[in-house]
């Protein structure tokens, strides 16, 4: 089993089946997902939508209610946790409290009684830069620098699976881009799998390899990370991942390579290959980064769609870009991010506008149209980006 | 001394640096009280363990002397009974805290998910006291006695000899002690174990380490605080205890511990002086061996 040796590299997992039960609510509904060798692999979802549960089920401190767990081709959905080649990074960092920094990054290889335990860990100190502190109790640290102790304990026995579970939740921005950036090279040198469950989108696509977007026990889209945000396939996809236009219609026309969709009167072309269904009443959308605004009514032509007259109703400026919002009689409202190519902003509140988009830009839903936000709007990223920024910022006044 | 291992929590939190005429207000009903039940009675104590018999005097009449052959005279004479208090007192520790340890992590972690559970066996835990402690231990001696059920079950069954006795040997003796001490050992362990944080076994698992290690390693540490309260809170009594080892109740002849020595030096042989020599011995012996203890489980910070 797991003792005298390191992993000669990252192995591969598979879940076959997966189904967990807790009483009274179903964790996870079905989950089939193979995540190859030496992936850097991230689970996406809001809270509650499973991925934790998912976590929990690959290191064995749950039992799935049915199916199969597979970690390099072995089946190891009986084996105890620490029968398995895995470790976790715990979002609470699960530090022992009663021993040194040094005696909780050394405590897994002493367990594995691999040679040299407190050199290793020294080591491993060093890579997260925390080897000055090696002699302090983990509650005389931050907590950034708790959590670094807590993946330096996790890497240092070279799993044949890490396990990160929302590992950089609790650092400010700065030294969470540092770690992504740390982790995605420490991943990269010692080529283990990494498996790592966040609600964070930019994070997930900044690190990982390949996305999963699970929702309510589910993974909706899985995919690399540009792919997920080009062709988001549902409309959890397109809103958790990223802000999206999301229009309803019917279908009106197809051909070889497009087909076109009645909103509200106006024709939107969207590619063929693009779409999801092609026929009867479709979800398509757009990303508000690929709009163009107009002050006044664009020409129509063959490569464009266009929407408008609108009103502008919103206008906030963020730096790099604008974030305009529109009314769009009979359609409702429509987000445009503009490049602030030029100094102040293109258009005031109030004016009216019209909207356009490359054909090739727009996308369809494979979704059922349905009437309202697929989800309530207190869980997406953008909220939970905020609140995260709003108690960091109280907690820096207090400091 | 050990006394601030009673108190569970060990944050120190930093008091105004001001001195404050409050807060020596409030503590002077606390250093008087010390004062008079607690510093007078030990230098009374010392003087009286000097004592010698007053020349012509009566039974139990003392004057005032420097005497300390006294402490000599009655380790020479009861070293066998401080010796045998010790021994019984470190077994029922040890019972106690067998007992109390699966006891305690039972109610204190497992029993977690289900409160009610939770608050009755601490209710039953507790339950015992309500009875008074003598009563317990009478109830225990007709229990055990040799015509009591137990006894004649095991003697029909040949598990005891047919002229064997359990009351009045070393044996019940310690029974007594421990059955009578276990909730002063379950009550601080399941207070530390009730906050146990679960997640750490979970790294512990997840750590390649093995259940039984995870306790050795995580578990038992993180309750040392617990253990230590529960063994100084049924040490220190179990070693001056006297109703258990006496022959009224579960002891026999050769059962007596120190208390019951100083019991019958100070109540009926009227020999003060050797009374107060023993209680010094028995609480500097207690206080050794405790600061020792606490120490070697590195602990001093709750000293």
């Amino acid at each position: 089993m797991a003792t005298g040796a390191f992993a000669e590299s990252g192995a591969d997992l598979e879940l076959v089946g997966i189904q967990k039960r807790f009483p009274g609510f179903t964790a996870i509904e079905h989950l089939d997902l193979t995540i190859p060798a030496g992936s850097f692999f991230a689970l996406l979802g809001p809270s509650g939508c499973g991925k934790t549960t998912t976590l929990r089920l690959v290191a064995g401190l749950e039992d799935p209610t049915e199916g199969k767990v597979l970690i390099g081709g072995k089946d190891v959905t009986k084996l105890k946790p620490y029968q398995r080649q895995v470790n976790t990074v715990f979002q609470s960092y699960a530090l022992f409290p009663h021993m040194t920094v040094l005696e909780n990054v050394a405590f897994g290889l002493r367990r594995r009684h691999i040679a040299d335990p407190v050199g290793k860990a020294h080591e491993a100190l060093r890579l997260v830069e925390l080897d000055h502190l090696a002699a302090r109790k983990p509650q005389q640290l931050s907590g950034g620098q708790q959590q670094r102790v807590a993946l330096a304990r996790a890497i240092v026995n070279r799993p044949a699976l890490l396990l990160l579970d929302e590992p950089l939740g609790a650092l400010d921005l700065k030294l969470r881009r540092q770690m992504q950036l740390e982790l995605k090279s420490i991943q990269e040198e010692v080529g283990l799998t990494f498996v790592h469950v966040t609600h964070d989108q930019e994070e997930a696509m900044t690190m990982a390899d390949t996305v999963a977007v699970m929702n309510k026990g589910e993974i909706e889209q899985l995919g690399a990370p540009q792919e997920l945000y080009e062709l988001p396939k549902t409309a959890f996809v397109a809103n958790f991942l990223g802000q999206s236009n999301l229009f309803t219609g019917k279908v009106t026309g197809s051909t070889s390579n497009s087909i076109s969709v009645d909103i509200e009167g106006v024709k939107i072309v969207v590619p063929t290959k693009r779409a999801q269904r092609h026929a009867g009443e479709v979800t398509i959308g757009v990303r508000p980064e690929k709009l163009h605004l107009h002050l006044s009514a664009p020409k129509q032509s063959a490569g464009v769609n266009v929407l408008g007259p609108g009103r502008i109703i919103d206008v906030s400026f963020s730096g790099v870009s604008t974030q305009y919002i529109l009314a769009i009689p009979g359609i409702g409202k429509v987000t445009v991010f503009e490049q602030n190519m030029k100094s102040g902003p293109v258009a005031a509140e109030g004016s009216e506008v019209w909207v356009s988009w490359d054909v090739e830009h727009g996308f369809g839903l494979a979704d059922e149209p349905a009437p309202g936000p697929k989800f309530a709007a207190d869980t997406d990223t953008a909220t939970i980006a905020m609140q995260k920024k709003h108690a960091l910022m109280s907690e820096l006044e207090e400091a | 001394m050990a006394f601030g291992a009673f108190a569970t929590g060990t944050a120190r939190e930093q008091g105004p640096r001001r001195k404050s005429r409050i807060a020596l207000l409030l503590l002077l009903p606390g250093i008087l009280y010390l004062m008079l039940f607690f510093l007078v009675p030990l230098v009374s104590l010392v003087l009286t363990s000097l004592q010698e018999p007053a020349p012509m005097g009566d039974i139990g009449e003392y004057q005032t002397a420097f005497k300390w052959e006294n402490y000599v005279d009655v380790i020479g004479t009861y070293g066998e009974h401080i010796l045998r208090s010790f021994i019984y007192a470190i077994l029922a520790t040890i019972f106690a805290l067998l007992f109390s340890y699966p006891l305690a992590y039972f109610i204190g972690v497992k029993a977690r998910r289900w409160p009610l559970v939770q608050n009755l066996l601490l209710v039953l835990v507790i339950a015992p006291f309500f009875i008074s402690f003598l009563l317990r231990t009478l109830a225990w001696k007709s229990i055990l006695s040799d015509e009591g059920v137990v006894i004649s079950g095991l003697k029909a069954l040949s598990l005891m000899a047919p002229d064997a006795h359990f009351t009045g040997t070393g044996a019940a003796v310690v029974f007594g002690l421990t059955y009578n001490f276990i909730p002063f050992m379950t009550l601080p362990l399941y207070s530390t174990l009730e906050r146990l944080d679960t997640r750490l076994l979970e790294a512990g698992g997840d750590l390649y380490s093995k259940p039984s290690t995870t306790f050795f390693k995580v578990t038992i540490p993180l309750s040392m605080s617990g253990i230590v309260s529960g063994v100084l809170l049924t040490f220190i009594p179990a070693a001056g205890d006297y109703i258990n080892a006496s022959r009224n109740f579960l002891g026999g002849s050769g059962t007596a511990m120190i208390g019951n020595v100083i019991e019958s030096n100070f109540l009926v042989t009227l020999n003060y002086p050797a009374a107060a020599s023993l209680s010094i011995i028995l609480m500097a012996v207690i206080l050794v061996m405790v600061t020792v203890y606490v120490k070697r489980s590195g602990t001093e910070d709750l000293l």
